[in-house]
């Protein structure tokens, strides 16, 4: 923890050094035992605005956001699309220079377009965190999510996760693909080969791509699911929802192929029953509900750090 | 290319004649000629009057009030580019026929043939009519103009393409919208060859590029942004040969960005089909890579692609498969490309930067030499437009451009005749630039002077 942060943005985790990631886990760490105290709520950002401008929809990463900031005592304004003047047609860019010009210390953005967050960082004195941007990135969920895999498997180097599902259009693999590989892990990313191009392995060395769930079920750390977007179906991606969950839906059965400390995960919303059966959601060996509490101690770290905090002076 | 279309949209002639001019002591090279020598040129009355031997003249140039020294330099006929969009009517606030010329000028283009994927689009004579008396008003170099295959580039019904023959286009496309009814593509190629006209195929699959915004590959996989896959283009491509083949159509596959393009038309051409291609310096000089950041002014249809595709372009222009180079000219106004790179529209200005950026990929690694890189740009695209452009042969249009090959530069896109702002090269550094832009005899930009105003 003695390097301190140095960047005014959180955009992508392929940005990130080794040592960002280390110091952001660090710092997490502490604030999980902040929000597990009665008095759940530090004056770190006291009199700091965070806006959350989602532009998409979003439970998880918006309420996980606002509680964050609230913790830290910022001031926190939400702004929906559908409330927000992009329904009249303003630009992105007239938005965050009209949100700037109210001092906006964060604009946390979540938007359909990938690059919408290097968009606002690229003009506004404001740190931009990206909150999920088209298919590009979604890097806080990929913090949390190795932060969560770390506090169960300790250090991740050559631990082995495997990713199934829609990887094409997916930020979260894209981020957990690139904070994996810095981590040390070995990936192997699993789906229809119309939703993962073999070009993915090109990515990293210790990243491989793979068509056939069953193969790699044995050896896997962690098997981390990711929501298949029945809207996609229109665009012949694959034939059927059966069909997919015949090919590479997690099913007890199949789920039985892992050793008993294979750790389930899935960034949520989850469609119980497509890409992973109703028990093992609830199951044992799920750790999504961590995911989700953990996804809070993150985003405090974040915010804390991209503000100038630096992890030596926290007083949890 | 039977008849040769009469010259419908020159650019008017100055109300006084302009006087005798010589171009003195240059390296004068005229493809169309077949030479390649220090010469002196001699333009009268709008005319190429002689070009004769540079130590024969020294007598005639005292009677030439105009002399022009081009020691070090390249004169050749001036250069046609076949495909620019300069937006009217309908998008003043990206271009004009005036600043759409003035950057054609100042680029050393005598002649530009414009897409007519205007608003409304080019898709009958009212549209043309306006477009040349706009042209005969404001424009400051030759204007062509191209008329539209389809009735409102829809790809459902042909447009009246007879009386755009009549009221002057030299080509017919649907630019920017392929035509994906092959059944209507049919039709169009052969309706076409009862008038000579040539057709220009923006070659894309609409299927296969749904959502695509830039090349499909690993920068599209990384940045996250929906792809475009090669074989869009390649399949058009592979179609027209085969429908210029059956009718008989001249057929012109526009900006080139795949492998298998040049491959398809190279074998076609080997046939004797009637099929061109054209390469952008955008796609030589750029790689997809340049997408990473989300700058807007990479974002091009065809889009950037990689040193693979590049290296199949190179290949196909040194070896004559390609035959035509074109800027593919796209002007859009800042606010529009200042948006998400998912909303931003297609397409860079190019005629500014368009000599020396081939002069970079062409010239510099020897990929193909002046006289090759002069034909491109002058008699090769003139023969497909079917005018009388691109030479200077005795009695040809006094249509000249004056080039520098080794003046160095810095592209400043703040300082271009354009209206518009989206180029990629801002800040590079070229070698190489028209100096002097004569049309119809008359000086119409140099680069010490403007244009003189």
């Amino acid at each position: 923890m003695s390097e301190p942060w140095k960047h005014k943005d959180l955009l992508g985790i392929r940005e990130l050094a080794r040592a960002d990631l280390d110091l952001i886990h660090d710092t997490a760490a502490a604030f999980k035992a902040v929000i597990n105290r009665p008095i759940k709520k530090v004056p770190s950002l006291r009199g700091r605005t965070v806006i959350n401008l989602f532009v998409e929809p979003s439970t998880r990463t918006r309420t996980s956001f606002e509680l964050a900031a609230k913790r830290l005592s910022a001031d926190v304004v939400q702004i929906d699309g559908s409330s927000s003047s992009f329904t009249k047609g303003e630009s992105l860019r007239d938005t965050g220079r009209n949100l700037e010009a109210m001092n906006a210390d964060y604009i946390v953005l979540r938007h359909s377009a990938a690059g919408a967050a290097h968009f606002l960082a690229d003009r506004l004195g404001a740190s931009i965190i990206n909150a999920g941007d088209g298919a590009h990135e979604h890097p806080t969920q990929a913090l949390l999510d190795t932060f969560t895999m770390r506090e169960r498997l300790g250090d991740l180097s050559g631990k082995h996760v495997v990713i199934v599902g829609d990887i094409l259009f997916s930020r979260v693999a894209r981020s957990n693909i690139w904070a994996l590989a810095k981590l040390g892990a070995r990936i192997t990313l699993v789906g229809p080969r119309t939703l993962l191009p073999p070009r993915f392995a090109d990515i990293g060395e210790n990243v491989s791509v793979c068509y056939n769930l069953d193969e790699v079920m044995a050896e896997a750390d962690v098997i981390m699911l990711l929501r298949i977007q029945h809207e996609r179906q229109q665009k012949a991606m694959f034939p059927s929802l059966g069909e997919y969950i015949g090919l590479f839906g997690v099913t007890p059965k199949r789920f039985a192929r892992c050793r008993p400390e294979t750790l389930i995960m899935h960034p949520g919303p989850i469609n119980r029953g497509v890409e992973l059966d109703h028990a093992l959601a609830d199951g044992v060996n799920s750790v999504v509900l961590q995911q989700v509490t953990n996804g809070l101690a993150v985003r405090m770290a974040i915010l804390y750090l991209l503000g100038g905090g630096h992890p030596a002076e926290m007083q949890p | 290319m039977s008849e040769i279309n009469p010259p419908f949209f020159n650019r008017r002639p100055p109300a006084s004649p302009p006087g005798p001019v010589c171009l003195s002591n240059g390296r004068v090279i005229d493809p169309a000629g077949g030479r390649d020598e220090i010469a002196d040129v001699y333009l009268r009355d709008g005319k190429v009057e002689a070009v004769l031997p540079a130590d024969a003249t020294e007598s005639g140039k005292g009677r030439c009030p105009t002399v022009i020294d081009c020691e070090g330099k390249i004169v050749a006929p001036g250069l046609v580019d076949c495909h620019v969009h300069f937006r009217e009517p309908g998008g003043g606030q990206k271009e004009s026929i005036a600043t759409g010329t003035r950057a054609a000028a100042a680029g050393g283009f005598t002649s530009v043939l414009m897409m007519p994927n205007t608003s409304p689009p080019a898709d009958g004579p009212n549209t043309i009519a306006w477009m040349r008396q706009r042209a005969e008003e404001k424009a400051v170099v030759n204007v062509y103009t191209s008329g539209c295959i389809s009735a409102g580039m829809e790809g459902e019904v042909l447009a009246p393409i007879g009386s755009l023959r009549k009221s002057g286009v030299v080509a017919i496309t649907d630019d920017g919208l392929c035509v994906q009814n092959n059944e209507l593509m049919r039709r169009a190629c052969e309706y076409a060859t009862m008038f000579d006209l040539p057709i220009l195929d923006h070659c894309q699959d609409a299927h296969l590029t749904t959502g695509g915004v830039m090349n499909e590959g690993y920068w599209s996989t990384v940045l996250g942004l929906p792809g475009w896959p090669t074989v869009a283009e390649e399949i058009i491509v592979a179609r027209n040969a085969l429908l210029a083949e059956t009718s008989g159509a001249s057929l012109h596959c526009q900006h080139l960005s795949s492998v298998g393009a040049v491959r398809i038309i190279r074998e076609a051409r080997a046939r004797g089909v009637d099929i061109t291609g054209e390469v952008m310096p955008h796609h030589l000089a750029l790689t997809d890579q340049a997408c990473d950041g989300y700058d807007t002014n990479a974002k091009m249809n065809p889009p950037l692609r990689t040193q693979r595709e590049i290296d199949a372009l190179l290949e196909g222009i040194a070896d004559g498969t390609i035959t035509i180079l074109s800027s593919d000219h796209a002007p859009h106004a800042d606010y529009e490309k200042e948006v998400e790179f998912r909303n931003a529209p297609f397409g860079i200005i190019g005629l500014e930067t368009e000599l020396a950026v081939f002069i970079k990929t062409l010239i510099e690694p020897k990929v193909i030499d002046w006289p090759k890189l002069i034909e491109m740009l002058t008699i090769a695209p003139a023969k497909l437009m079917r005018c009388r452009k691109g030479t200077l042969a005795e009695g040809a249009a006094a249509d000249v451009t004056v080039i520098d090959p080794d003046l160095e530069w810095t592209v400043m896109s703040e300082l271009f005749e354009s209206k518009s702002r989206n180029c990629p090269f801002d800040g590079w550094e070229l070698k190489g630039r028209a100096t002097h832009t004569i049309v119809g005899g008359e000086i119409v930009w140099t680069l010490d002077g403007g244009f003189g105003e």
